[in-house]
Formats: C-alpha cells, sequence, structure tokens
C-alpha cells in the first residue's frame, strides 16, 4: 500500500490520452483512501464474479444433518439453518447486491445527469420547475421512497433496482446541476455562445466533460448506497427473494438463529459491510484525487 | 513627500528589521519550488518600503515569513530574520503571539473573505486590543472608537456594531487597517492593500495610508503589483523577480534611474495616461522555480546579458553608497548608460478609422433580475438596471474604450451589443441591421462578424479540449471551409498571436496566462469578425504580459481593420489603446469623446474624479485628489435625475436631482466630438485637476 | 437577523406547494402501480363481481383524479380511513405508533448533536494527525456498516445470553413498567441509530469546520495575535455550526430509514414497524398516512432549520430569493 501523504492537487496531466490516464492511475492509487478503497474491493469483486468456479457448493443445495455447522471441515465457513454451504452462499451472494449496486446507480446516473446538466444550464423557470420536483422527492426519506415503490411493485430485485434509481436520479441531478452551474460561469461557455454553439453542444460538449470528475466521484459514492439500502430492502424480506442467496436476506434470517450460532451472521455481515466501506473509501479517495474542490455531498 | 531630502533630516534612524539572506522553498509533488532565494531587507523606523513584483516573484511569501506564518509545505532554508535585533524565526508559540498584531500587524489582501462574517466589525477590532493590552472593556471599546475615526469611518459608534458584509469594500480595508493599527504595531505589512478595490476607493485608501504615516509613527511594508502605488506612498522600493531581489533603493532613484534591465522593463511596459508611447514588452516568461540555473534569473529575457550573465553567482552591487541604491546585474552601468525606454508612439490619427457607422445602440437598456413565479405574486424585488438607456456608436475600423469602475454596467452592454444577453429594450443595428430581428442565418452571419474576447484567459478555454480544436470550432461553425483549410487557418492564426504551430496539439493547462490570452484572441478572429467586444483582456495579467497582448491587439486591429469595443477600468491601458473613449457610470454614459478630449477639459465631474484618483507613476507628484463621497448608489434603485447627483462634488441642487442630463455635444477646435451628461455649463466643467 | 413576513410567506407557499405534490407522488405510487387495493383486502380468489363491489364501495372505478381529490380532502379533515390489517383507524394506530418512534428520534437527535459535533470539531483542528485520523477512520465504519448489523452486533452481546443487560426487543411504555424498563428497551436501538447518524453529522462538521480553519478570516484572527482556542472557539466554531442546523434537519432523513429497519431488528412498535408490516400486508391507507406524516415531518423540520439558520447567520437578511 502507498504511503506517500496524500496529495492534494488536481490531476497533472500529460500530453496524451495515454498519458493522462497513466498519471491518473498513479495518483489514484498513491491515494491512501482510494489504495484501501481498491484492496478491499479488488479481491470481493473477483472472488463474486468467479462464484461458479470458486464455490464449493451449489448455493442453494441443503446438506441434511449438518445445519449451521461452525466454520472448517467440509464447510469453509460453515452452514446456515437448511444446511447450505455459508462460503458458497456468501459469494453468490454478492452478485446480487453489486449488481443491484451498479445498475440501479447506472440507471440513476443515465436519468440524473442529463436533468442535471440541462436544468442547470437553462437556468430560469425551466430550473426552478425541475428543481422544485427533486425537492419534493427528496424530502421522502431514501429508505421510505424505496419501501413504498417496492411495496407497490412488488419485492424483487429488478424492482429494488427500480426502486433505488427512483430514489437517487434527484440526488444526483442536485450534484450534477450544482458542478454545471460553477462550470456555467466559465467564460469559455459565454464563447460558445458567442459563436452561436447550440444548447445541446454546450450541455454534453463543452460542460459535461468539464463536470466529469464530480460525476465519477458521486458515482462511486453512490454505488455504496445504493448496495446499502439494496440490503436493508432485502433484510426487510424485500429485495432479492429466496433461495436466490443475498446477503441482506442472509442478515435476516440469520437473525433468528443468533444464539445458537454467530457465524451465520457474521460472514454476510463482515462481506457486506467491507464492500459497502469499500466503495465508500474509493469514492472520497477520487474526490480527492479528481476534484479536491467539491466538498463532501451534503445531500444523503 | 520629500525624497529628496533623504536621509539628512530624518528622526534618528533605528533598524528595525533585518532580513538577512532568507530563502524559502515549498514542497510540491513536482519538487521543491525555491520561491524566495537570497532575500536580503532592512527597515528602519517610520520607513515605508514597497515590494513590488509580478506574480510569481515571491512577495507575499516573503510577507508571511516575515509573520512566520508560511503554509505547511513552506519551510525557511537559509537565512535570518531579525526584528528589533531578536530573531523571530522559532520562537515560542506564546511570544510569537505577542509579536504578532501587538508589534508587527498584517494587513490581508481580500477585505471581503478577511473579516469574520458573523462578527460585528467593532468586536473585532477591540479584541485584538483586549489580547494584546491591559485594558477594560469599556476602555477597549473606545480605543476601537477611536481608532476607527483615525481611519476615517464616520459614527464610529454605528459602524462598529455592523457586520463585515454591511460594508462596503473600501469600508472593509479601513477596518482591516484599523484592525492593525489597533494596538500601535512598531511593523506594519501592507499586502496588497488597494488590489480589487475601484480606482477612486483605492485613491482613498492611499491618501489614508499617506496620513497614517504621518501620524504613526510605524514602519511600513507596502506590497504590491503596481508600481504606480508604490510611486505614490513608499521611501524605498524593493524590486523582486522570480525569488530574488533585482534592485533596491530610493523610490525616486529606482523610478527616475533603474539600474537593473528588469526594473527598466517593467517601467518601459506599462501605458501612462500622461504620455502616448509604444509599449516594450519584456520577451519569455518566467523560470520555472524548481530547477534554477546557474547565473543570473533574469538572463534568458535580458537584453543586455551576455555569456557570463548566465555562469557563476551573482551578487548584489551598489549603484550609489549615499542613497544605497543597490541592484543584482553585472551590466547595471551598460543598462544605466542605455536605458530601455519606449518610443513615443506616432500619432494613431484617424488615418484607419472611418465615419461609417459599424454598430450602433440607441436607448439600450438591460434590467436583470428575473423574478421567480412567487416573487411575481408576492411582489418580488425591483430589477437590477445594469444598462440604463446606452447611446452608442462605434465606427468602421475604430476602437471605443469604455471605461467605468466595477458594477457599472460595462461588461453587460459588450455582452448586450452581442445579442449574448436578451435585450430588456432599446435597438441594436449591426451593418444596418436590427440584431434582435435576425433570422438563423443572419443571427449566424452576425456570430462570425461579432465576437468577443474575455477577462480571465485561465477560464476563457475549455481545458478539456486541445487548442488546434478550440480554434477550429469557430471555423467550422461559422465559416464555409473543409478541414484542410481549417486547419491552415489555425495555423495562420496561431503564427498571428506569436505562438508556434505545436502548440495546436497542447491543452489549455500547459500554457501559461498570457500564452491563454493569446489563444482566446486568436479564437475570436478566427472567423475574420468586423467587431470585437474586448472585455478587460488585459486585467488580470502582469504588466510585461500586458503590454505584450496590447502590442498584438493593435497589431491585428492594422491587420484585419477591425473595430474593437474595448472594456476596462484602467484609465491608461483604454487611453492607450482607443480612438474615442466612452465613460460610464451606473448603466449610464456620462460622456464620450475622442481619446485626447478626454483627458482635457472640459471634463464630465465623474470623469475628473475618476482621472484624479488614477494612481501616477510620477512620485514626485504632489496628490490632491477629487474625493467622492459616499458610495455607488444600488443599480436596483438608482438616483433620479442624473445618476452620479448624490456623489458629485459639484452638486447643484434640484435641478440635479430630478432632470435627467442629457449628453449634450461640446464644441472642439479640432472638430473632435465631445459630449458630456451634465447640467453644469462648459465653463465650470472646464476647471483644470489640480495636481 | 430580521426575517421578513414576506419571506416566511413565501416559504410556506413554497412548502404547501411541495406538499401537495409529495400527496400526488404518494397517491400515485400507491394508485397506479400495480396491486389492486380491493383484490388484496378480498385475497387472491376472490371472484371478479366482489372486486367490482368493492371496488365501487372504495371509489376506485371514480377518474383518477376524483379519487385523488377525495382521497386528500378527507386525510385533511382527519379521516385517513381504516387500516386493511388492523382494522383500526389509521389515525389512531399511526399517532399511537408514531409517538414510539418519536422518542428514538428525539433522544438520538440530542445525543448525535452532542456527540458529532465536538468530535468534527475536534477532527478539524487536528486535521491530517492520528486524531483525525482515527476519528475519521471510526466513521467510515459508522457510515458503511447498515444499521441492521450494527443493531444485531448489539443484540449479541448485550442482550445475549452471556452478557445480557437489554432486553433483546420489544417495548414497554413508561405507565406499565416505569421508567426503568421503558429506557431499558430505548438504549440499544437508540445506540445504533447513534452510530449510524453520528458519522454523517460529524464528517459534514469535520468539512465544514476544515474548510473554515483555511479561511482568510481565520488568518486575520491568528496574525493579530489571539491564541488558537479563541480562534477556534470564537471565531470557527460560530460559523462553522451554523450549517450544522440545516445539516441537523437533513440528518433527520437518513435517520428515519433508520428507524424503520432499527425498529424491525429490535421489534419496536413504532411507526416504522407499522410502515414494513403495512408494505409486507399492502397496507395502503396505513402506507399513505404514515409516509405522508414523515414526509411532511421532514418538510417542516427543514423549515424550521431554515429559519434558526437565517437568524443565526447576519449575512443573510432575508426578503430575497428563497436559495
Amino acid at each position: 500500500m502507498a504511503t506517500e501523504k496524500q496529495n492534494s492537487t488536481t490531476v497533472p496531466t500529460g500530453d496524451t490520452l495515454v498519458d493522462r490516464l497513466k498519471v491518473l492511475i498513479h495518483s489514484v492509487l498513491s491515494n491512501r483512501r482510494c489504495a484501501v478503497g481498491l484492496t478491499l474491493l479488488t479481491p470481493i469483486v473477483i472472488l463474486t464474479v468467479l462464484a461458479p468456479i470458486i464455490a464449493p457448493y451449489n448455493p442453494t443445495e441443503t446438506h441434511m444433518g449438518a445445519q449451521l455447522a461452525s466454520p472448517g471441515g467440509k464447510f469453509l465457513l460453515g452452514t446456515d439453518h437448511l444446511g447450505r454451504d455459508l462460503f458458497s452462499r456468501v459469494l453468490y451472494g454478492g452478485r446480487s447486491s453489486l449488481l443491484l449496486g451498479v445498475t440501479s446507480t447506472g440507471l440513476a446516473m443515465s436519468m440524473g445527469v442529463p436533468i442535471g446538466v440541462f436544468s442547470g444550464y437553462i437556468g430560469g423557470r425551466v430550473d426552478e420547475l425541475i428543481m422544485r420536483l427533486m425537492d419534493t422527492l427528496m424530502s421522502i426519506p431514501s429508505l421510505l421512497l424505496a419501501l413504498l415503490i417496492v411495496a407497490m411493485m412488488g419485492p424483487g430485485l429488478f424492482n429494488a433496482v427500480i426502486a433505488i434509481a427512483t430514489v437517487y436520479t434527484p440526488r444526483i441531478a442536485r450534484v450534477v446541476r450544482s458542478s454545471t452551474l460553477s462550470v456555467k460561469q466559465e467564460e469559455f461557455i459565454r464563447a460558445a455562445e458567442a459563436r452561436g454553439e447550440s444548447r445541446l453542444y454546450i450541455c454534453f460538449r463543452e460542460i459535461l466533460p468539464n463536470i466529469s470528475s464530480p460525476v465519477i466521484v458521486e458515482g462511486s459514492i453512490r454505488v455504496g448506497f445504493a448496495i446499502l439500502t439494496g440490503a436493508s430492502l432485502s433484510f426487510l424480506g424485500l429485495g432479492t427473494q429466496p433461495p436466490t442467496p443475498d446477503w441482506g436476506y442472509m442478515i435476516s434470517t440469520a437473525y433468528d438463529h443468533l444464539w445458537s450460532t454467530i457465524w451465520y451472521w457474521l460472514w454476510p455481515s463482515v462481506w457486506l459491510g467491507a464492500t459497502i466501506l469499500g466503495f465508500n473509501l474509493l469514492g472520497d479517495g477520487l474526490r480527492d484525487v479528481l476534484d479536491p474542490r467539491v466538498e463532501e455531498s451534503k445531500v444523503m | 513627500m520629500s525624497h529628496e531630502s533623504y536621509p539628512t533630516d530624518r528622526k534618528n534612524w533605528n533598524s528595525i528589521l533585518e532580513v538577512d539572506s532568507l530563502s524559502v522553498t515549498y514542497e510540491t509533488p513536482t519538487g521543491g519550488v525555491q520561491a524566495l532565494r537570497d532575500v536580503s531587507l532592512s527597515l528602519e523606523t517610520g520607513e515605508t518600503v514597497g515590494i513590488v513584483g509580478e506574480s510569481g516573484s515571491g512577495k507575499s511569501t516573503l510577507a508571511l515569513s516575515l509573520l512566520q506564518y508560511l503554509d505547511d509545505n513552506g519551510q525557511v532554508t537559509n537565512g535570518s530574520i531579525q526584528f528589533k535585533d531578536r530573531e523571530i524565526q522559532n520562537l515560542p508559540k506564546v511570544e510569537l503571539q505577542n509579536l504578532r498584531g501587538k508589534q508587527i500587524a498584517h494587513v490581508p489582501q481580500d477585505p471581503n473573505t478577511s473579516l469574520n462574517p458573523s462578527l460585528c466589525v467593532g468586536e473585532q477590532i477591540s479584541e485584538t486590543i483586549r489580547e494584546h493590552e491591559d485594558v477594560t472593556n469599556q476602555e477597549a471599546r473606545e480605543r476601537m472608537h477611536e481608532i476607527l475615526k483615525t481611519v476615517r469611518i464616520g459614527d464610529p459608534e454605528y459602524n462598529a456594531e455592523r457586520y463585515p458584509h454591511e460594508l462596503s469594500g473600501g469600508m472593509q480595508q479601513r477596518v482591516l487597517i484599523a484592525m492593525a493599527l489597533s494596538c500601535n504595531p512598531e511593523l506594519l505589512i501592507l499586502d496588497e492593500p488597494t488590489t480589487g478595490l475601484d480606482v477612486t476607493t483605492q485613491a482613498k485608501i492611499l491618501d489614508l495610508i499617506q496620513e497614517l504615516k504621518d501620524s504613526f509613527d510605524t514602519a511600513i511594508i507596502l506590497i504590491t503589483h503596481d508600481l504606480s502605488v508604490i510611486a505614490e506612498t513608499c521611501d524605498r522600493v524593493t524590486i523582486l523577480y522570480a525569488g530574488e531581489v533585482m534592485e533596491q533603493g530610493p523610490v525616486t532613484e529606482i523610478f527616475n534611474n533603474p539600474a537593473n534591465p528588469y526594473t527598466q522593463g517593467l517601467l518601459a511596459a506599462i501605458p501612462r495616461v500622461k504620455e502616448d508611447r509604444k509599449l516594450n514588452p519584456i520577451p519569455g516568461k518566467i523560470p520555472d522555480l524548481t530547477e534554477i540555473s546557474d547565473g543570473c534569473i533574469f538572463a534568458e529575457r535580458c537584453e543586455f546579458s551576455e555569456r557570463d550573465c548566465k555562469s557563476g553567482e551573482i551578487t548584489t552591487e551598489v549603484v550609489d553608497e549615499r542613497t544605497n541604491h543597490q541592484t543584482r546585474c553585472r551590466r547595471w552601468s551598460d543598462a544605466i548608460e542605455d536605458p530601455i525606454e519606449p518610443d513615443i508612439e506616432p500619432d494613431r490619427s484617424s488615418a484607419s478609422t472611418s465615419s461609417e457607422e459599424l454598430l450602433k445602440a440607441e436607448d439600450v437598456k438591460k434590467y436583470f433580475g428575473e423574478n421567480s413565479f412567487f416573487d411575481q405574486i408576492f411582489g418580488g424585488e425591483p430589477p437590477v438596471k445594469a444598462v440604463d438607456g446606452v447611446d452608442l456608436t462605434v465606427n468602421k475600423g475604430e476602437t471605443l474604450g469604455l471605461v467605468g469602475e466595477s458594477g457599472c454596467g460595462k461588461s453587460t452592454l459588450g455582452s448586450t451589443l452581442l445579442k449574448l444577453l436578451d435585450i430588456t429594450d432599446g435597438e441594436i443595428t449591426f451593418n444596418g441591421e436590427n440584431i434582435n430581428s435576425l433570422d438563423s442565418s443572419g443571427l449566424q452571419e452576425f456570430r462570425s462578424n461579432a465576437q468577443i474576447v474575455f477577462q480571465n484567459p485561465h477560464s476563457s478555454l475549455n481545458p478539456r479540449k486541445r487548442v488546434g480544436n478550440q480554434l477550429k470550432r469557430p471555423l467550422k461553425l461559422l465559416t464555409d471551409s473543409n478541414n484542410d483549410e481549417r486547419h491552415e487557418r489555425m495555423s495562420e492564426l496561431l503564427d498571428q498571436v506569436g505562438l508556434d504551430s505545436n502548440y495546436a496539439s497542447r491543452y489549455p493547462h500547459e500554457l501559461s496566462g498570457g500564452e491563454k490570452q493569446r489563444v482566446a484572441i486568436a479564437r475570436a478572429f478566427a472567423a475574420q469578425p468586423a467587431f470585437i467586444v474586448l472585455d478587460e483582456p488585459v486585467s488580470s495579467l502582469d504588466v510585461s504580459v500586458q503590454a505584450t497582448i496590447l502590442n498584438l491587439l493593435s497589431m491585428l486591429r492594422e491587420e484585419y481593420n477591425s473595430s474593437y469595443l474595448f472594456i476596462s477600468h484602467d484609465l491608461s491601458v483604454v487611453k492607450h489603446i482607443s480612438d474615442r473613449i466612452a465613460v460610464m457610470y451606473l448603466g449610464e454614459i456620462v460622456e464620450v469623446g475622442s481619446q485626447k478630449s478626454i483627458f482635457e477639459p472640459p471634463y464630465h465631474p465623474y470623469t475628473r474624479a475618476l482621472l484624479s484618483a488614477n494612481p501616477d507613476l510620477d512620485p514626485n507628484r504632489e496628490s490632491d485628489r477629487v474625493q467622492l463621497e459616499g458610495n455607488v448608489p444600488s443599480p436596483r434603485d438608482p438616483p433620479s435625475g442624473c445618476p452620479f447627483h448624490t456623489r458629485c462634488p459639484q452638486y447643484m441642487g434640484a435641478k440635479c436631482e430630478h432632470q435627467e442630463p442629457e449628453l449634450k455635444t461640446i464644441e472642439t477646435d479640432d472638430g473632435d466630438t465631445h459630449q458630456i451628461a451634465c447640467h453644469l455649463d462648459e465653463e465650470e466643467l472646464a476647471d483644470e485637476i489640480s495636481r | 437577523m430580521h426575517v421578513s413576513n414576506r419571506y416566511l410567506a413565501k416559504r410556506l407557499v413554497y412548502i404547501i406547494l411541495n406538499l401537495i405534490l409529495i400527496s400526488i407522488i404518494v397517491f400515485g405510487i400507491t394508485t397506479v402501480l400495480p396491486g389492486n387495493a380491493a383484490e388484496t383486502i378480498l385475497g387472491r380468489y376472490a371472484t371478479p363481481e366482489k372486486v367490482s363491489t368493492l371496488e365501487r364501495e372504495l371509489g376506485l372505478d371514480q377518474p383518477i383524479y376524483i379519487q385523488y381529490i377525495d382521497w386528500l380532502s378527507s386525510f385533511l379533515t382527519g379521516s385517513w380511513g381504516t387500516s386493511f390489517q388492523h382494522n383500526r383507524p389509521v389515525f389512531d394506530l399511526i399517532v399511537t405508533r408514531g409517538a414510539r418512534s418519536l422518542y428514538l428520534a428525539v433522544i438520538t437527535l440530542a445525543t448525535i448533536t452532542s456527540i458529532s459535533i465536538p468530535l468534527g470539531i475536534i477532527a478539524a483542528v487536528y486535521h491530517d494527525s492520528k486524531i483525525d485520523f482515527g476519528i475519521t477512520g471510526v466513521s467510515y465504519l459508522g457510515i458503511s456498516v447498515p444499521e441492521f448489523v450494527t443493531g444485531t452486533g448489539l443484540l449479541v452481546v448485550f442482550a445475549g445470553p452471556v452478557f445480557g443487560v437489554f432486553p433483546a426487543g420489544g417495548y414497554t411504555s413508561i405507565s406499565d413498567g416505569g421508567i426503568r424498563q421503558w429506557l431499558s428497551h430505548i438504549v440499544l436501538p437508540v445506540t445504533t441509530l447513534t452510530i449510524l447518524s453520528i458519522a454523517h453529522l460529524m464528517r459534514l462538521t469535520r468539512t465544514e469546520m476544515v474548510d473554515i480553519l483555511k479561511s482568510d478570516y481565520i488568518r486575520t484572527a491568528r496574525l493579530k495575535g489571539l491564541d488558537e482556542k479563541t480562534v477556534v472557539l470564537k471565531h470557527a466554531v460560530r460559523n462553522g455550526l451554523m450549517p450544522t442546523v440545516t445539516l441537523l434537519a437533513m440528518s433527520l432523513g437518513s435517520l428515519m430509514g433508520g428507524i424503520v429497519v432499527v425498529e424491525e431488528v429490535f421489534a419496536y412498535p413504532g411507526l416504522g414497524r407499522l410502515i414494513v408490516d403495512s408494505v409486507t400486508h399492502r397496507d395502503v391507507p396505513v402506507l399513505q398516512a404514515s409516509i405522508l406524516l414523515v414526509a411532511f415531518v421532514y418538510t417542516f423540520a427543514n423549515l424550521a432549520a431554515d429559519i434558526v439558520y437565517t437568524y443565526l447567520n447576519p449575512r443573510i437578511s432575508y426578503g430575497g430569493s428563497a436559495r
């Protein structure tokens, strides 16, 4: 792990794209938070993706007589109340969590970013209207809004993704809009107007490349939050549906067996915590590297 | 000022500060920046020393090291700082606290951010007194009121209870000066005390400093980038360049007989109100301070330099023992023999300008304050009348200068003329066509013919796009050209603004401020426009770079026969480049005329105030300025009648208050057009400016 | 500072508009999305005739905007309907349950304010030192570990067979079991919520304070020779705490989400648990009412914070725009 002093300057950029990428990767790796975050995330992602190869058992396969086994022996991390291998279930459980985190964030970004850029650049009444609507959506606490949507659409991974994306869209739009407002002040935007560029060109060719840093930072932090919200939904029985393994759901069933074995509860908790922690660290670290000026997101 | 009698009739000279061979380095990810090298300086009681330098010269670092307040990554690597014969580096915390504010006081650069926004200004002063002196709260408050009076803040009891945001910039700066003076410090450090202030406000602060010099016995260090500020206030001056002292000595000596090529270059690069002359820019740019090469730091840019300048250690040499005039130069006697001096500019008589109208603005108004839906229901605030009825013409090939202080609406007017802002009322015609009724092809035609260059070079180029592409984009949009033609034109443009063709593949962050501004100018000229609005194009540049850009603009004007609207707050710059000048105040044009007629009587009272406030490079000038009372009124609620009547020194009463003066034409001998919007008659406007 | 009546009036109009929008959203989600109320009440195997009769009774055959207006007007007049699941008036149900959740929220807010703000200030003052590193490091755990994990962990430790000092869940009112009993049921949920929210607020305080300690006016204060204690406590904290008021109101949002989960973990019969139950049983009237209530509380908390902020901050003299 790199121990260099955290650098607080903007990304130094080189001549070519490749150079810039090299410099970027270097500063990302030499940032302590990024490094810790990546150290946590890399093995988790690899193990999860390779779950079908690595997992010793089918995650839904029950082993009669081996319920709630302790770690060691035949089962690396023990078994659950139905005698299913915890190691395999934790590996597979990561798939739904990561899938949910990435897709719901992606969906929310694909809606929130254009809304934020457009609203911020156009300004005036249109902006006022859009932002009022976003504020309203944000005045329902995020988990409750997600709950409400899932309640109505029915539980399940897909519906959870839709719900979380809906909840995060206004939050992303707000952040993107405020970055847009500051870039909009720059004189090169006025120069573009002076040569008669279209609004679309200005929004997406002039502004967007210049707010890519806060957008990336926001995205990586959001993935962590999305996984957390998704796990909460699963914990409440509204996310991924059994028998598909899922960390949140595993914790909720482990809850009923807390006094018999601690392992059943512990493993999914540790993996879930480590994943969210990894994304949080990565996001904050990226903020240091890419965009030191933007303060910590005040929108939760 | 009495520089002449230096140093015999001064009070007992006691050295109060001795800086010896100070070096400071900042650690950065790309290496150590040697911000100061071998800087020596001495200061005596009651003396005012100016430290002048362009950006990157290390002048602020010097100020902060005197206060022992360097950033965490900055470190003194060598040298000593003795205050009253005592080394102040590595003082224990408590002693340092007793030193700061009590013995060495500091007035920071930006008054707006330097006062605590949530404490009344009076409390911020009296807490300093309470901290350093054994006084009761009551005594501290009385002292605070007194000191507020000293810095000419009226009604101290009332104003002490104000929060910073309730005071104007000039008032805030007075509060900061009062704070610094509150414990009678022996050394006062003023860090760019007037930068960011309007010229009339600056004049008042400079007058205040002058007064304080007389009434306090404080030694003063005044740090600035502006040589004219030094000329007005200082006894001695130290010229810093790239972290080294190039020259130091009495102000009169340095300004009249500079013995260093850099000083000479600086003085030759500054436009002056008093004479028309060509500007001599200093070629090249400031060296990279992470790798200092042997020899003279200025050698690369110096026209006197010879081979031996680039090696060995350059030491300080004495020019005149009597006045303690020193220079860091091996060729100083050559430089004195044949100094760098700008040529007198050939009269730019309206040879290239015609009387054919290119752009005409009639009664143009631009109000801001798009109220939200609910503001309208609840009766929102009145709009900001940024531009309030302006008539203006720009002829073909002509440069019209537009001067005014911040907030007068000059930039808004510039943007409105280019249809970058929607006009509120009035009519703008360009080449005989009303620009408000243009169809889309007409608008494109207009855009290709009317362009703009902005103030801040660092924000005027898209940081994510290569220079070449940024130059080609307007060509693609505004001209009928293929890729090869665009490429060719781009190279031509780079060449015209004096940049090598390999700049095309660079990103903006690889360019210096001056280079970026050249690219921005090239971009504006891409489609060969007939009219360019230059919105403070040199205001954020160092003087040596400013001269380069001004010369470039003059050259391009000849080349393309374009018209300029040159917007600036700097009278000397405007005078240098303009054929005609318009003076703007609170959204209205108060005076317009040929370059010559503006600077000669008769004057509009506001123009008179501006001219007399404009600082001068002549250290011998006696200052006797027109002082403007009060603040600029809010453009939300401009005064009735003449907009200037609330501050006008020649205010006549009811007529000024109720009747708005029209621009009336003044007859001139040589047929120049000259118009003034004032109720006073010509004779009353004609008084000389007492200087 | 003076807050003008005009500003307040304007804010109120915005809030009313906001609340109307929220009600439309809540109504929209509960009505438009798949899932049919009549079917839910009667069960999956009801005959179509029965369903359509009930639909008529419930007014579900009316056009959607009529349904909305009916719904809103009865909501505003206090008739919030009857819970499908509990067969009790929704209003009574929510008041009883809401009060219990309110205890959790208020106590948690008090704890996090008194802990996280000082911690944030300390971390900022010792910026980049080991102390800062420790505090920030721990705060990452607080942010990253979900409340149901923390809650369960606390259960294992403090309510388990080994070291069981607290009941594993449930609730006893003060009138039933006395204040000790009541408290013992509240300690663990509040601790869980505190761990969740403390990190948010602490980090935001820290960021704010770090920025302020770098500001020009702090330099002015130091350069006039004030001691560091005065600089921090008088000059920095005063400015640093103003936004915290707003942040507190905002952290109420994540706190409310947290309460839902925490009540589930500790089987605490509050509003959160009621919401989760109603979700699983599709008890639409309860859902609509409770979500609306939560949004109302949240909106008014933000309004209150704004007003307090304007009183604290001399820079803002209202009369101008709401932004």
